[in-house]
């Protein structure tokens, strides 16, 4: 069977780049493979899957030697245009992925441009938006769809017409964890169904490694392994750690082995063992009696008691009360919402896609005005927006931060250097130096959605310093879809849905008895303990392998 | 300012029907008899009305009658032409000599007036003009042209929402920023240096979605419709209106040395003529829900 993507020695370099972005990459994926492409970023992973669609070099330009055949075309004589009948493809940001004004003319449009008929047409667009479940939004403007709507469409886009291998980067990063399981499922599914090759970049391996038939790894942009989802673990466990899921660290942790590639295979191996506790019992986390239901806020007079309270006596360091926003002629973003933070508190707020999180967060920092309620701060709300990059409106780092806040995230000696060019986590950094400033620190830090695209140091090295900035009396508040991320740094955890905050708690609480608002230790063990952090899971599980030993 | 499908007969109408009835009343503004030209404006309204979209060109106005009014103010201090003098102002740098003037300032006021009818006849046009069905029509007659048009479409929305994203950023920033004019210009310049990067990636999921490969998309066939004739027709009958006014003399406007705007029968017809071709297409309308 030929393969229906080869790369053979291939070495890339950017026309304005000195140093090869790809170094001698060879591979080959079969049909019907589900590949996952990992490593850490600017590792080469978004300029391999731009080479198997052409646009390196054709868009891009740089200098290419070697050679990529994508379904039998060699992407030397063969643009993208030419490609995309062959390959689909997917990039991060749903935003500029969308070209057509409704989703109907969106999925048409692969297809009209292979000059299909119209019935063919309609057919395809009719099947994409069947496969994706996208059927009601046909006639829907994409300007008004959420970015998990959108991404689905462009998927839908990328799948019409049935390519032979679909290429996916980074697709999930600007979904919440429902939306980005749903894709993936979505992915496999077609993957198994229509036969089309997968070839998907990601960060949260956890969210796609049982999917994978494969897993290659990219280093300084050359293969550094390309194995079975458990030979390439046990690779990663000796060579590059990072790489490790929550689910593998639970396991080497915990001294138990084979290392898992999914929450079902993790789970499979702990019945085995006996180590996983009575499946009856498993739920979620009993809420301590007399704690409020964050979903209940009362009735009308409640709702006046509330107005009528004062913000600076509580204490606290943020406080939005009875806040609505509601869009005129639209609908209702925040309801009702009553949120105290108090100083040094490590708040993730969560929720799905349009729960209200960024919005909730604008209020807070006084970007926006309630339609109802009230917010009072102690002082000022330094906020990080999504985009590190929307801060960058100088030339030089040394001109967007004072040199003091730069010496605090570690960017001193980066002064001189065009912001443009730092790195993901540097651009990061930066933007913290600009919101937080020299004066009087903040008496909060909030941040939205600020570990999109990071990878797994970068990610530790940012929950260091949000756990800093609150030892310093911060309040902290951090919108993100990010299980793994929250558990990490949060004292507590607020669950929006629909505007409102329907669970508000530790973080043991709250992401331990879910499923889709879990850590991946938490679904591998059923929520027991409250473990939510492979560390945490692997000491349950050592207790109670001890426990097993001196059992008679 | 984004198309939405609402329930009018513009929107109803085909594409190309709907794009030529547009650029018609735009090259209304070429007229520069003032009851011409008001009545070219009177029929833009009106179909914006009609179209249910006034409220899109408000906001363009917004925009752009303090433009046209700086044109208007502009021109009397520039131009050294005109007899009727009301003002003199004497030696004033760069401008030397100025002497105002009744004509230099009436025609000014039509230059600013010309700018507002093409502006928003233009915005008409974006507001009711399918532009998926625009770009499927040009794709057949020019691919470079089609690209062009096609970022150009799609790059305004993603860069109003830059702009608004920036601007919290801005508004974020511990220094502040900056305030009014310095806060504008910064953010204006942040969203022209990333209009490019934003290019590149519209451009490059305009390549990956095939466009521009070899093959010709083939068009569905659609039966032409009572609203796309109506608006094929009076788009029609307002370029035989202008260019009969032309041919018999009808219109005649001279600003210069001084105002000489005719106001007889076939002036009086002929505006009559101009609003009710932009106003007829809009009483018909069964069949205009999406």
């Amino acid at each position: 069977m030929s393969s229906v993507l080869r790369v053979e020695r291939l070495t890339y370099t950017y026309a304005d780049a000195t140093v090869p972005a790809l170094k001698d990459v060879s591979l080959a994926i079969e049909p019907g493979e589900f590949v996952v492409l990992a490593g850490d970023s600017a590792s080469g992973k978004s300029t391999l899957l731009r080479a198997a669609n052409g646009l390196v070099p054709h868009f891009h330009g740089g200098t290419l030697s070697g050679r990529v055949v994508v379904g039998g075309l060699d992407t030397h004589d063969h643009g993208p245009a030419d490609l995309a009948g062959v390959a689909g493809s997917l990039f991060q940001d749903p935003e500029s992925q969308t070209v057509m004004g409704t989703v109907r003319a969106e999925l048409a449009f692969p297809l009209e441009n292979r000059g299909h008929g119209p019935a063919a047409v309609a057919r395809g667009v009719e099947e994409a938006a069947l496969a994706l479940g996208i059927e009601a939004l046909l006639d829907r403007s994409t300007h008004e769809l959420s970015g998990g709507e959108l991404q689905r469409v462009a998927l839908g886009a990328a799948l019409a017409g049935r390519p032979r291998v679909v290429l996916l980067d980074e697709p999930t990063s600007q979904l919440d964890p429902v939306a980005g399981d749903e894709l993936v499922w979505l992915l496999r599914r077609l993957n198994e169904e229509w036969g089309t090759a997968v070839v998907l970049s990601e960060h949260r391996l956890e969210r796609c490694l049982g999917h994978a038939d494969r897993v290659v790894v990219l280093q300084d942009g050359a293969v550094a392994c390309d194995a079975p989802p458990r030979a390439f673990l046990d690779w990663a466990a000796e060579h590059h750690p990072a790489l490790l899921t929550p689910g593998a660290r639970l396991f080497q942790r915990a001294g138990l082995r084979p290392t898992p590639a999914g929450v079902k295979d993790a789970r499979g191996t702990l019945r085995g063992h006996g180590l996983l506790a009575d499946e009856e019992a498993i739920g979620a986390v009993p809420v301590e009696p007399g704690s409020a239901d964050p979903s209940s806020p009362g009735g009308p007079l409640a709702a006046v008691g509330r107005l009528l309270k004062r913000s600076a006596d509580d204490g606290s360091a943020v406080a939005a009360r009875d806040l609505w926003h509601e869009l005129p002629g639209g609908r209702t973003i925040l309801r009702a919402v009553d949120l105290r933070v108090a100083p040094g508190e490590c708040v993730a707020l969560m929720g799905r896609n349009g729960a209200g999180k960024s919005t909730l967060l604008r209020h807070l920092a006084g970007l926006q005005d309630g339609t109802r309620g009230s917010v009072s701060a102690a002082g000022r709300v330094a906020l990080l927006l999504q985009s590190p990059g929307d801060y960058v409106l100088h030339e030089r780092v040394g001109d967007e931060a004072p040199a003091a806040a730069l010496a605090v995230v570690g960017l001193e000696e980066l002064a001189d250097r065009h912001p443009r060019d730092l790195s993901g986590g540097q651009r990061q950094r930066l933007a913290l130096a600009i919101v937080v400033g020299d004066g009087p620190p903040p008496a909060v830090l909030a941040l939205d959605e600020p570990t999109r695209g990071m990878d797994r140091v970068d990610k530790g090295d940012l929950a260091e310093r949000l756990r800093a900035a609150a030892r310093e009396g911060a309040a902290v508040i951090v919108a993100t879809h990010d299980t793994e991320f929250a558990a990490s740094f949060a004292t507590r955890v607020v669950l929006l849905a629909d505007g409102r905050p329907i669970a508000d708690g530790p973080p043991r609480d709250v992401l331990a008895g879910g499923w889709y608002f879990a850590t991946e230790t938490a679904r591998i063990l059923g929520g027991e303990g409250g473990a939510l952090l492979p560390e945490e899971g692997a000491e349950l599980l050592r207790r109670r392998l001890q426990t097993l030993e001196v059992r008679p | 300012m984004t198309y939405r499908r609402l329930a009018s007969p513009l929107h109803a109408a085909r594409a190309s029907a709907g794009a030529l009835f547009c650029l018609v009343l735009a090259a209304g503004a070429l007229l520069e008899h003032p009851l011409l030209l008001g009545a070219v404006a009177v029929a833009v309204l009106a179909s914006a009305a009609g179209a249910g979209v006034l409220g899109e060109l408000g906001r363009t106005a917004k925009y752009v009658v303090p433009l046209a009014v700086v044109f208007g103010l502009i021109n009397p201090l520039v131009v050294r032409e005109g007899l009727t003098v009301f003002a003199r102002l004497g030696e004033i740098p760069p401008f030397g000599q100025v002497d105002l003037t009744v004509e230099a300032l009436v025609y000014g006021g039509i230059l600013g007036a010309r700018i507002v009818v093409v502006a928003l006849a233009f915005a008409l046009f974006t507001a009711c003009v399918d532009p998926d069905e625009l770009l499927k029509l040009f794709r057949r007659v020019s691919f470079r042209s089609a690209l062009t048009a096609t970022l150009a479409t799609r790059l305004v929305p993603v860069l109003a929402r830059d702009a608004q994203r920036l601007d919290q950023a801005r508004r974020s920033r511990a220094d502040g920023g900056g305030e009014g004019r310095a806060a504008r210009t910064i953010i204006l310049r942040a969203v022209a240096s990333g209009a490019l990067d934003r290019a590149v990636d519209v451009a490059a999921t305009l390549e990956v979605r095939g466009y521009g490969a070899t093959h010709r998309a083939r068009a569905a066939h659609r039966p032409w419709s009572r609203h796309d004739l109506a608006f094929l027709a009076a788009a029609l009958a307002l370029i035989a209106v202008f260019a009969g006014s032309a041919v018999a003399g009808i219109g005649s406007f001279e600003a210069y040395p001084l105002l000489r705007a005719p106001v007889a029968a076939g002036e009086i017809a002929a505006a009559i003529a101009i609003v009710l071709l932009g106003l007829l297409p809009f009483l018909d309308r069964r069949g205009i829900e999406p």
